[in-house]
């Protein structure tokens, strides 16, 4: 649960990687593998639920891209709706992700609620930085996800009535 | 003297400790809101005082009778609206060829006041729709400006710049029930909106900025501007290395629930992923949620790797992107620009491929001193606006520079567009002037060691932390000392802010005023004299043919009948089928013997046209025949020709030396018919053009005058049924006058047939 500092996952990956870099397909995998590792170090089981979802709507997408350009799109309203739908979902999940990440906390004054508690806490330096940090897993998100059901409620009421 | 400034000094120091109170400040705001937009109310009503509670010029009598329609019916009746009363024998689907927006509100507005028991009429909504809208207007340039800028009295002055400046009068008083009315607050609005979304990365404002954008779609085909603007803004932060992951949030949130609320449109409908006008908010969604994971993928690996991914993954990202956009539109799937939007980069487009489009004066260039005619001193303080956003250099102080180059642009290209410069002109001089009455307006002088050193010591530690919101910490500050140039400097501000109040108010009062249906004229007495000569005629129309009686005329006055005689036309203002109204123009430019048939296939009762030769009014049909002329002849090019209706050396006349094409054409006939008989022998005068006209009247065979108004700008024909007993029009006409028939109009016979 409790998210890790991206800069000490990266530190030894940085060493071991950079040595060999000879052909550029070599890289590139090396790359996947960095992120890959990069990924399931750092991020939280919730962030993880959440990656799925948008996965799964990554996949609906295309499935319904595939079948627009495969099988024709001719209720184009419904092939429309659906596939924005999906692609509306996405980024609200991706927004909603990035909101309740850890390291975007500072960007993110008005949906984190406690902006009015000084930065000093967070440093650690602090006996009751640990309570803060806690609660910081859960509350935050609050807001955000707010804003999230709103934005779908939206999203999705404009689907409904553009489906025909 | 002393006892005086002792006594005026109390008040002014109780004013200051009131105005530093918090509570006060907030109230002392909202009256001065509300006194912004009561003067923005006010200054819009001189039509409605001068002339009548009357809709104004010709669109607003479309949307009035469509908000009729709308109220009558309700709601899905108008949703599915098909209008059989225009473009005769066309039809218009009208229901999903508007933008629904005005017509709602004003009906929203209705129903809730007959719902709150206000008994009130559903013209006087419509008339008083935009000069309520425009106080709204000031409001939102004073929350669009609060985002810019620490200043409060920014806030203030934007939003009376907002609710007077002329630029934004002409399309809002009282009577001019156009899309504008509203579209200018929502465009103002949705600015707001995302300026805030940006500021905090949330869902919720992104959402809210996509509703509204929503409902600007609804109301006018301006909307497009915001579509081009914000991407624009995003693709310019991008670039600046600006992204931040609140602008993947604001942006994102806004594209996706934006584009599905203007699709909800029936007009706008498949639009925006079909045409390339909206493919820039597309591509940059695309883009940003590239840059996104990118900024992911940065974080995660190490930089030296990062750069061979960028450079592999983005590169072949952007070629497939391109690559799919050039094959979408060269596949016919993404339509290219729209014609209205080239005349947008070449000016001279227009009128070489779509003469319709160019025929609009308000589509015209825009001449130079039309800028300071409409936005007066606030064109010189822009600038200084903008150059003070340059030293802020937020995010949002991005949007005001890139709004204030995109707007100044179009602004040029176009008279209309200046509509959509005007509310950032406001915001940026009102930056600009408030920061001079800041620094101008202290009312202590600040104490010199003292306040040195703080300032000094304030800006370093600013200057270390970078991000710092006080404008005082890149530049060192200067304050003012001496109450001389304090005075000197306050005092011009106010006399500027002076005139500028007198110059709105003198141009709106005499440009913008005018309902352009009834016209004032002075009389030698200085007494007004109103000509009423539209509402007349139309007035005739109503009680004096069949209810079904078809009336042509040329399309500027296809709203008005609609609207005010309630009787079917050929063309109107919504110029959706150029091939139609070419149709009305080969009529009014051909002979009578090629008209005629036109006519009759057309089912044409009457031909209205407006003749201003006897008024000295300009704007009638003889100085826009050209652009029929010209309309026609892209159509029929072989029937119709420009140059036939001109002189030998090249002269538009319409005196004894007009070409034998222009005498002929059935415009002139109708215009001149039977005006010479005014006026002694000899004296018969065009007072527009100044031509001295031949005694000899143009006659007519195929139509019968059937009114005339007053001052003769207004003039009615009855199309002539056929001859009962077989002969040509001129044949019998000539033979009513008491001639017999003649060899030579024997000859003319068989050109008709030849015709059609």
């Amino acid at each position: 649960m409790a998210p890790k500092k991206p800069a000490t996952a990266t530190g030894p990956a940085t060493t071991s990687a950079s040595t060999l870099s000879s052909s550029a397909s070599g890289q590139i995998d090396k790359i996947a593998l960095n992120i890959v590792q990069h990924y399931q170090k750092t991020t939280p089981q919730r962030t993880k639920l959440i990656d799925t979802f948008m996965a799964f709507l990554v996949i609906v997408g295309g499935l319904q891209f595939a079948y627009c350009v495969l099988a024709g799109n001719y209720p184009f309203n419904a092939f429309l709706s659906g596939f924005s739908a999906t692609v509306g979902q996405f980024v609200l999940t991706a927004s909603l992700r990035i909101q309740t990440t850890e390291a975007n906390k500072s960007e993110f004054p008005s949906v984190s609620p406690e902006r009015f508690v000084p930065s000093v806490l967070f440093s650690g330096q602090l006996v009751q930085a640990i309570p803060k940090r806690i609660l910081l897993t859960f509350v935050p998100s609050h807001r955000a996800f707010a804003d999230y059901v709103v934005g779908s409620l939206i999203l999705h009421f404009f689907c409904i009535n553009f489906i025909n | 003297m002393a006892v005086a400034e002792g006594a005026r000094l109390t008040p002014v120091e109780l004013l200051v400790s009131l105005g530093r109170n918090p509570t006060t400040k907030t109230l002392l705001k909202i009256i001065i809101l509300v006194l912004i937009a009561t003067a923005a109310v006010a200054s819009r009503l001189f039509s409605v005082i001068r002339f009548e509670s009357i809709i104004h010029e010709f669109d607003p009598w479309f949307n009035f009778r469509a908000t009729k329609y709308l109220v009558a019916n309700g709601f899905y009746q108008f949703w599915d609206w098909f209008d059989d009363r225009t473009w005769h024998p066309l039809g218009r689907v009208t229901g999903g060829t508007l933008y629904p927006g005005l017509m709602v509100t004003s009906g929203v507005i209705y129903h809730l006041l007959r719902f709150l028991t206000v008994p009130v009429d559903i013209r006087n909504i419509c008339v008083l729709l935009a000069p309520a809208f425009s106080g709204l207007t000031a409001y939102a340039a004073y929350l669009l400006t609060n985002e810019m800028t620490t200043s409060s009295s920014a806030g203030l002055l934007a939003a009376a710049f907002m609710g007077i400046t002329p630029g934004y009068i002409s399309r809002s008083v009282a009577g001019s029930y156009d899309n504008e009315a509203i579209a200018i607050f929502l465009l103002v609005f949705t600015f707001y909106l995302w300026i805030k979304a940006l500021k905090l990365g949330s869902v919720l404002w992104g959402a809210l900025c996509a509703l509204f954008y929503g409902y600007m779609v609804a109301s006018w085909g301006g909307y497009a501007f915001i579509t081009c603007l914000v991407p624009l803004h995003a693709f310019v932060l991008v670039c600046m290395g600006r992204f931040s992951l609140r602008l993947y949030v604001a942006y994102t949130t806004w594209y996706a629930l934006g584009t599905l609320a203007s699709m909800q449109i029936p007009f706008v409908g498949f639009l925006p992923v079909r045409t390339s006008e909206h493919m820039p908010a597309l591509g940059i969604f695309g883009f940003l949620q590239l840059v996104a994971f990118l900024e992911y993928v940065r974080s995660a690996v190490p930089s030296r790797q990062f750069q061979t991914f960028l450079y592999i993954g983005l590169g072949g990202i952007f070629g497939a992107g391109l690559l799919g956009l050039v094959g979408l539109t060269a596949g016919g799937y993404i339509a290219p620009w729209s014609g209205r939007f080239y005349s947008l980069w070449d000016t001279g487009y227009a009128k070489i491929h779509i003469p319709i489009i160019a025929s609009v004066s308000e589509h015209q260039p825009t001449a130079w001193p039309a800028f300071f005619f409409d936005l007066n001193m606030l064109i010189w303080l822009f600038p200084a606006g903008v150059y003070m956003c340059f030293q802020k250099l937020e995010d949002e102080h991005v949007f005001i520079i890139v709004y204030a180059l995109f707007g100044s642009y179009f602004a040029g290209v176009m008279v209309r567009l200046m509509l959509t410069l005007t509310p950032v002109v406001c915001v940026a001089a009102a930056i600009a002037a408030s920061q001079l009455l800041d620094t101008y307006l202290q009312y202590k002088s600040p104490e010199v060691v003292d306040n040195k050193e703080e300032e000094s010591t304030d800006g370093t530690s600013k200057k270390s932390s970078k991000q710092s919101t006080l404008r005082s910490a890149s530049q060192p500050v200067v304050g003012i000392y001496t109450v001389l140039s304090k005075a000197f400097i306050a005092g011009a501000m106010t006399v500027f802010l002076l005139i500028f109040v007198q110059h709105c108010t003198w141009v709106t009062s005499n440009a913008y005023s005018s309902p352009s249906v009834v016209l004032a004229s002075r009389m030698p007495d200085g007494s007004q004299h109103i000509i009423d000569d539209y509402r007349e005629a139309y007035q005739w129309l109503r009680q004096n043919t069949k209810e079904d009686a078809k009336i042509m005329s040329w399309w500027d006055y296809g709203y008005q009948i609609g609207g005010m005689a309630d009787r079917p036309t050929l063309v109107d203002n919504n110029t959706w089928n150029n091939t139609h109204i070419a149709t009305v123009g080969k009529a009014m430019s051909s002979r009578e013997e090629v008209a005629y048939p036109i006519m009759r296939q057309h089912e044409v009762d009457y031909v209205l046209v407006v003749f201003g030769g006897l008024l000295g009014y300009s704007g009638d049909d003889i100085n826009k025949f050209l652009w029929m002329v010209r309309i026609a002849e892209g159509i029929w090019p072989d029937e119709v020709k420009e140059r036939d209706f001109f002189t030998p050396r090249g002269e538009y006349k319409v005196d004894a030396d007009a070409s034998e094409t222009m005498k002929n054409s059935l415009m002139y006939k109708m215009s001149y018919h039977n005006y010479a008989s005014l006026f002694p022998p000899g004296q018969a005068q065009d007072r527009v053009r100044g031509a001295r006209l031949p005694d000899q009247s143009p006659v007519l065979n195929s139509l019968e005058e059937a009114y005339t108004s007053e001052n003769w700008i207004i003039r009615i024909y009855k199309v002539k049924d056929l001859d009962n007993v077989g002969r040509d029009h001129a044949a019998a006409a000539s033979f009513e006058r008491g001639h017999k028939k003649k060899k030579a109009i024997k000859k003319r016979g068989p050109r008709v047939l030849r015709v059609e």
